[in-house]
């Protein structure tokens, strides 16, 4: 049980190899080899590049930004893009678009942060168990799914922040509501072909117990494919939200949301155009990385063709 | 003493028309330390049985005892878990794909309640023959007798009485199925283990079995000592027909 390397011996060949001496050995090899299967993947490392550099956005925006996001300066509304101080421009308030843009990268994390923390969880344990016990607890789980899902999504979302009045939580939580049936589906499908392998039979007949089936074997199993689709739904996530601040519903004034941002550049979008612009372009580039990441991902972490 | 015995065991899936009756009144009975076999063709309902003891069929009707004790329905108790435990027949699906060796036998022998796992997962892997050195691997990282062999170190984990064998060989090329066979040959002796084997290959059972029991359709046709498998003086015409076609083959 020791982790010692040999001298002389190169961490590489340390991860790379057949034999791992302990258990924490096992699994950092096991990662440091999805992880070089995922850099074999260029659109993919390209997403993730996009994503940390949003990371570092939204982490040093108090550095980086050259302006305070909320100062309206009226005698310079809608400056054009390059214009001198704003790089960016600035919108029918004065504020410097690009300030905005880089604190506004702190709520979309924000926001697909807890998406990403809520929906999937809500939708695994829905999923598996529901997949798992069969008979009535299946029926009724899933029926609950269908009538979630037959909701169109931005309505339901709609009614709920209506109902819970405007607000990024809100919105959140609104979101959350509606993504979560799609990975009650994928986790129950997933949960299905797995309960009915010999592993899982094999470890029946050790006794253990439906708590401990479903957390220890079944778990590790879905959750791959629910990180792929996670990723892949980050976009339409961001969208959504981005759609409810359009809406005024979402992050309120003067908050610099990025949906809340194209909403208010839309009243100039005919003589003013890169005030609704520059946000869009910042939505769609994040949603472009969240789902080249998502295909990479895909590759990496199937267990159908991992593992043989 | 018998480890194990079958009475009228009828075993079915599905529902009125969908009916299916996979095992039709089996009979037999297992003595302590006896090594059992179940020869059939496929869908002859051999593994069945084997499902229905084992609680993974749950629609059965008649009477299972082990060690004395009667079986109902599909629920079994601990001390069930402790007495019978079962290798699969394919090694590539009864092994968790994300589980290391390790975590495979450590769960094992956690859920029986051994303490001191490492040194018990360290024999385990010396009894079948594997050593210390594949202990973290995954079972990507693995040969196909390499994961069989650790499909029967999970099986002796819990140190159980009987063993249920489902073709544990089929799945192996031919080089290594002998290996497994000898090491299955060995255990029993060391362990003092009561097997009860399913296979549809006439050999396998002849080298391991001491008594075999011939299913055709779900019906048990006859019943007899290895022993007169070898002279080739089986009575039923199936068992006769199906000796022919292993002899030719």
């Amino acid at each position: 049980m020791s982790d010692a390397t040999a001298p002389g011996q190169s961490w590489r060949d340390w991860l790379l190899t057949d034999a791992p001496t302990s258990r924490r050995h096992a699994r950092l090899a096991n990662l440091y080899q999805g992880w070089l299967k995922l850099r074999a993947n260029s659109m993919a490392m390209f997403g993730l590049g996009i994503l940390v550099f949003l990371l570092l956005v939204a982490l040093l925006a108090p550095v980086l930004a050259p302006h305070d996001p909320f100062q309206q300066d009226l005698a310079n509304r809608l400056l054009p893009i390059g214009a001198e101080n704003h790089l960016l421009g600035t919108d029918s308030l004065g504020r410097d678009i690009l300030s905005r843009l880089i604190y506004g990268s702190r709520i979309t994390l924000y926001i697909v942060a807890l998406v990403a923390l809520i929906a999937p969880v809500a939708g695994l344990l829905v999923g598996t168990v529901a997949g798992y016990a069969g008979g009535w607890t299946d029926t009724v789980l899933m029926r609950i799914t269908d009538i979630f899902l037959a909701f169109p999504r931005l309505v339901l979302a709609l009614a709920f922040v209506a109902a819970l009045g405007a607000g990024i939580e809100n919105a959140v939580l609104a979101i959350s509501l509606t993504a979560w049936p799609p990975y009650a589906r994928i986790a129950r499908a997933e949960t299905l072909t797995i309960r009915s392998a010999d592993y899982i039979s094999a470890i029946r007949l050790q006794g253990a117990g439906p708590l401990r089936i479903i957390t220890k074997h079944i778990w590790p199993l879905c959750i791959s494919s629910l990180i792929v689709r996670v990723t892949l739904d980050m976009a339409g996530i961001i969208l959504a939200a981005a759609g409810l601040g359009f809406l005024g519903l979402g992050a309120q004034p003067p908050s610099p949301e990025w949906g809340a941002m194209i909403s208010e550049g839309r009243r100039f979008i005919l003589d003013h155009w890169w005030v609704a612009t520059v946000p869009g372009l910042a939505i769609f580039t994040v949603s472009l990385a969240f789902n080249l990441l998502g295909d990479g991902l895909r590759d990496v972490l199937d267990p159908k063709d991992s593992g043989q | 003493m018998t480890a194990l015995s079958i009475k009228d065991l009828n075993v079915w899936f599905g529902h009125d028309h969908d009916r299916v009756d996979a095992v039709k009144g089996a009979a037999f009975d297992v003595r302590q330390g006896e090594s059992f076999g179940l020869v059939g063709e496929s869908g002859s309902g051999k593994s069945t049985i084997l499902k229905a003891i084992t609680g993974l069929a749950p629609t059965w009707s008649g009477e299972i005892r082990v060690e004395g004790q009667a079986l109902q329905g599909a629920t079994r108790d601990r001390a069930f878990y402790k007495t019978v435990q079962m290798v699969f027949q394919d090694p590539y699906a009864s092994l968790h794909p994300r589980h290391t060796v390790d975590q495979v036998l450590s769960e094992t022998l956690y859920l029986h309640g051994f303490g001191d796992i490492d040194a018990h997962v360290m024999r385990l892997l010396d009894d079948v023959g594997l050593g210390g050195k594949f202990r973290f691997r995954y079972p990507h990282q693995l040969s196909g007798g390499q994961r069989q062999r650790v499909a029967v170190a999970r099986a002796l984990a819990g140190e159980p009485d009987i063993l249920f064998l489902d073709e544990p060989t089929s799945a192996l090329d031919v080089s290594v199925q002998a290996e497994i066979l000898n090491l299955l040959t060995d255990l029993r002796q060391e362990h003092s283990l009561t097997y009860l084997m399913v296979s549809h290959d006439l050999p396998v059972i002849g080298h391991m079995c001491d008594r075999l029991a011939v299913m055709k359709d779900g019906e048990i046709v006859e019943i007899m000592q290895t022993e007169d498998l070898r002279q080739g003086t089986a009575k039923h015409a199936y068992s006769q027909a199906l000796l022919a076609a292993s002899a030719a083959a």
